[in-house]
C-alpha cells in the first residue's frame, strides 16, 4: 500500500530579530534619544521588513527537511531552545517561516498548551464550546462528542461551574478533555502532558495513542523520552535549529541522549556558597544510573536511593551534605548523610540517602544538592541539579487517585459501634 | 506518482501551503467567511463575558448613553442653547449617541482585542482579522438595547418613522465600517507600539466634539460642510437623524463619508494583513 505523503517540509527556516536595548550613557542621551526615537519609528511602522541597527538576528531554525507520511506518529525531540516549539508554531500556522516551505495534507489541529481558549469567567458548558472552536473544532462536532468530553473530564458535576472556581486539576482535565476530542487529520501536540497529575498523563498519552493508531498523523513535541519511545515510530532530534537525526524514536533517543551528555550538571556554575572552591560535586546517581544520561523512572514500589560523589579538597571541620527534593517548585523533602555535621576529611568521598517506597507520589522531582555546617555560616547549594520521575503502578493497590501530597502505607479499618 | 489521484485528496483534505510572507498579502475574505463559526463565538463570547459579575449588568448599555444625553442636554441644550433643527434637544443628542457609542465601543474593543487575545493568538491559527472584526460586532448588543430606549423616546416626543427608516441598517453598517477600519489600523500598531492604547481614549473624546453629537452639522456653510464628511462619523450621525427625526438629508456630506469609510477600511485590511505575520513573534 502506498501511504500518502501527510507533511512535507523542505529548507524551513526561521529567523527571529532581538532588539538590544541601547545604553544611555548621559541622561541628555537619554533624553535626545528618546526625542528622536519616534522620527526613527516611523519607518518601523510603516512595514515589519525595514533593517533596524540595533538588532541582533539568529535563526531559530534552519534548512529543515523532512516528510511525513500519513497516519505516522512522529516525536520531536531536542534540547531546549533547539528549535522544537518554533517548528511546530511554523507548521500550525501561527507564524510563517523566513525561508522554505512546508505543505500540508490536512486539517491541523495544535495543541500547543492546555486550555487555549478559556475564559475564567465563563462556565465549563461554555468553555467547551469556546475552546472547542478556537481549536477548530465546528459546532457539531462539539454538540456529538459533548457528553464523551464531559465524562473523559470527570468534572460532570460542576460543567456549569465558572472554570476560575476550579482546581487547577480540573481545569487541565477539562482542557485536555476538549483537546483530546479534536478530530483532525493532523494533531500537533506540545509537552501538553508536562502538566496534570501522572494518572491523567495517562490517560491523555492513551488518547493519543488512540489517535494515531486511528490512521491520524501526529507531531508530539516532548521531553519524556518515555512517552515518545511508547509513541512514536521515528522521531526528529532537532539541535540549534537543525535537524540532526530523522530516524526510528530509538535511534533518534539515544543520539539525544548522546547530546545530553556532553552537558555536565556538576560544573562548578551550579554552585554558590562559601565552599564553592573547597568542595566539588563529582556525580550523582539515581538508583545508580546517572540523571545526566537518562531520564530516570521509577517506580512507587521501589526504594529510591540518592548518591554523591563529591571532593573535598581541605578538611572541613563540620559538614553534612543535604539532598532537597522539589515538585511542581515546592521542597518535598530534605535529607542529609549524617544527622549531625562531622568532620569531612579532604579527599573523594560519597554520600547517600533513601527515601522509602510509597512515599512519594507520581510525578516529576528535581533533585538539589548541598551541603552546611548546621551552625555557622559555611554552605554550597546547587539548586535543580537532576530530575527524575516517579511513574504511577496500575497492578498496586495504592490509592494514588486520592488527593493529597503524600503518600502512606494502607492502615485504616471500620468496626461497628454495638 | 500521480497525487490526485489517491484517495483521500480530494474536496474533504485540504492542502495548506506554508511559505514565507513578504511584503503586501492579500485579504482571504473566503477564510473568513469559512471561520464564520469561530467569529460567531469570539462575540458570543464578549457579550457573555462583559457584563459578568456586575450589578446591574446589561442595563449599563442603556446607562452611559442616558446619562451623556442628560449632561448633554442640561449643559449644550439648556445653558448653551445650541440649535439642535428644531427637534428636542434630549432626543436629538440621544439619535447622535447611540451610533456614536456603537461607533467607540468597537473602536477600543478593536484595538485591544489583538492584546486581549494574544494568548490565543500565539497558539493557535485562524485568519487573525477575525479579533478586531468581533470586537467590533459585539457592541451590536448594547445598541439594540439602547436602541429600544430611542423607540419609547421618539414616540413621547412624537415622532414616527418615515419610510427612510430602511436606510437605517446601512448607517448601521457604516458606523461599524468606520470602526473597523480605524481599529484594523489602530490594532495592528497596537501590537509592535502600546502607545496607541492610550491614544484610544483620548481620541474617542476629540472625535466625539469633532462629530456632530452635541451640535448640528448645518451650523457650517455648505462647502466646508462636505469637508466636515471627511469624518465619517458626521455621515453616520447626520444619516441617523434623518431617518430617525426627518433632518435634511446629509447628501454631499454623506458621499464623501462613504469614500473615506471605504478608504480606510480597505488600508487598513491591507496594513494590518502586512503586519499580522510579526504579530505571534511580537505580542
Amino acid at each position: 500500500m502506498t501511504r500518502e505523503i501527510s507533511i512535507r517540509v523542505e529548507n524551513l527556516g526561521k529567523q527571529y530579530r532581538i532588539t538590544q536595548s541601547e545604553q544611555y550613557k548621559t541622561l541628555q542621551d537619554a533624553i535626545t534619544r528618546s526625542v528622536k526615537a519616534p522620527f526613527c519609528r516611523i519607518k518601523d511602522i510603516l512595514g515589519p521588513n525595514s533593517e533596524n541597527h540595533d538588532q541582533i538576528l539568529f535563526w531559530a531554525l534552519r534548512g529543515v527537511s523532512f516528510e511525513v507520511v500519513q497516519g505516522e506518529v512522529v516525536g520531536i525531540i531536542g534540547r531546549n531552545g533547539s528549535g522544537k516549539s518554533t517548528l511546530l508554531k511554523i507548521l500550525s500556522r501561527i507564524t510563517p517561516p523566513t525561508e522554505g516551505t512546508a505543505e500540508i495534507h490536512g486539517r491541523v489541529g495544535s495543541l500547543l498548551e492546555v486550555g487555549t481558549g478559556f475564559h475564567p469567567e465563563l462556565t465549563g458548558r461554555e468553555n467547551i464550546y469556546l475552546s472547542g472552536s478556537i481549536l477548530g473544532m465546528r459546532k457539531c462536532e462539539i454538540n456529538d462528542q459533548f457528553d464523551e468530553i464531559v465524562k473523559f473530564s470527570e468534572i460532570e458535576k460542576y460543567l456549569d461551574t465558572p472554570v476560575k472556581r476550579y482546581s487547577s486539576g480540573m481545569y487541565v482535565r477539562l482542557a485536555f478533555a476538549v483537546a483530546a476530542h479534536l478530530d483532525p487529520e493532523i494533531l500537533m501536540v506540545d509537552e501538553v502532558l508536562a502538566v496534570g497529575d501522572v494518572a491523567f498523563q495517562k490517560k491523555c498519552l492513551g488518547k493519543i495513542s488512540d489517535v494515531a493508531s486511528g490512521g491520524r498523523t501526529v507531531l508530539f513535541v516532548s521531553h519524556n523520552m518515555g512517552a515518545i519511545q511508547q509513541l512514536c515510530e521515528k522521531a526528529i532530534l532537532l539541535e540549534r535549529g537543525a535537524l540532526l537525526e530523522f530516524s526510528s524514536a530509538t535511534d533518534a533517543i539515544h543520539r539525544y541522549h548522546h547530546l545530553m551528555r556532553e552537558k555536565t550538571f556538576f560544573d562548578s556554575i551550579y554552585f554558590n556558597g562559601t565552599l564553592k572552591h573547597v568542595l566539588e560535586f563529582k556525580e550523582l546517581t539515581i538508583n545508580d544510573k546517572n540523571p545526566s544520561e537518562e531520564i530516570i523512572i521509577v517506580s512507587p514500589s521501589s526504594q529510591i536511593e540518592l548518591k554523591v560523589i563529591g571532593l573535598c579538597m581541605e578538611d572541613i571541620p563540620r559538614f553534612r551534605v543535604a539532598f532537597s527534593l522539589f515538585k511542581d517548585g515546592t521542597r518535598v523533602l530534605t535529607q542529609h548523610d549524617v544527622v549531625e555535621p562531622k568532620f569531612l576529611e579532604k579527599g573523594l568521598f560519597e554520600s547517600k540517602i533513601k527515601i522509602p517506597p510509597f512515599l512519594l507520589r507520581p510525578g516529576e522531582y528535581s533533585v538539589s544538592l548541598g551541603g552546611n555546617q548546621y551552625i555557622g555560616h559555611e554552605w554550597i547549594w546547587g539548586a535543580d541539579l537532576a530530575e527524575f520521575l516517579v511513574v504511577e503502578e496500575w497492578s498496586s493497590n495504592y490509592g494514588f487517585d486520592d488527593p493529597g501530597i503524600i503518600n502512606i502505607p494502607h492502615d485504616g479499618e471500620r468496626l461497628m459501634i454495638k | 506518482m500521480d497525487k490526485s489521484g489517491d484517495f483521500r485528496v480530494s474536496e474533504d483534505v485540504p492542502i495548506i501551503n506554508i511559505h514565507p510572507l513578504n511584503g503586501w498579502v492579500p485579504i482571504d475574505l473566503k477564510e473568513i467567511w469559512d471561520y464564520r463559526e469561530l467569529l460567531q463565538t469570539f462575540v458570543v463570547r464578549d457579550i457573555k463575558v462583559r457584563y459578568k459579575q456586575t450589578a446591574l449588568g446589561a442595563a449599563w448599555a442603556v446607562i452611559q448613553p442616558l446619562l451623556m444625553m442628560v449632561v448633554f442636554t442640561l449643559f449644550f441644550g439648556k445653558l448653551a442653547k445650541i440649535p439642535s433643527e428644531g427637534i428636542p434637544y434630549p432626543i436629538f443628542s440621544y439619535a447622535a449617541l447611540l451610533p456614536w457609542t456603537l461607533f467607540s465601543e468597537g473602536l477600543t474593543r478593536s484595538t485591544s482585542s489583538m492584546i486581549t487575545n494574544s494568548g490565543i493568538m500565539t497558539k493557535v491559527y485562524f485568519p487573525r482579522l477575525i479579533m478586531p472584526i468581533s470586537g467590533v460586532i459585539s457592541p451590536l448588543v448594547d445598541f439594540a438595547i439602547a436602541f429600544v430606549i430611542l423607540l419609547g423616546m421618539m414616540l413621547y416626543f412624537g415622532f414616527f418613522p418615515t419610510v427612510n427608516i430602511i436606510w437605517l441598517p446601512a448607517f448601521i453598517l457604516l458606523a461599524l465600517a468606520t470602526s473597523l477600519g480605524v481599529g484594523l489600523w489602530l490594532s495592528a500598531l497596537n501590537v509592535q507600539y502600546r502607545d496607541f492604547q492610550y491614544t484610544v481614549p483620548f481620541l474617542i473624546q476629540l472625535w466625539l466634539f469633532a462629530s456632530p453629537v452635541v451640535y448640528p452639522s448645518n451650523l457650517l456653510p455648505e462647502p466646508y460642510r462636505m469637508i466636515y464628511g471627511l469624518n465619517p462619523m458626521a455621515g453616520v450621525i447626520e444619516g441617523f437623524r434623518w431617518v430617525l427625526l426627518g433632518t435634511t438629508p446629509p447628501s454631499s456630506l454623506m458621499a464623501v463619508s462613504v469614500g473615506v469609510v471605504i478608504a480606510v477600511l480597505i488600508s487598513g485590511a491591507f496594513y494590518f494583513r502586512r503586519m499580522e505575520k510579526t504579530f505571534a513573534d511580537v505580542v
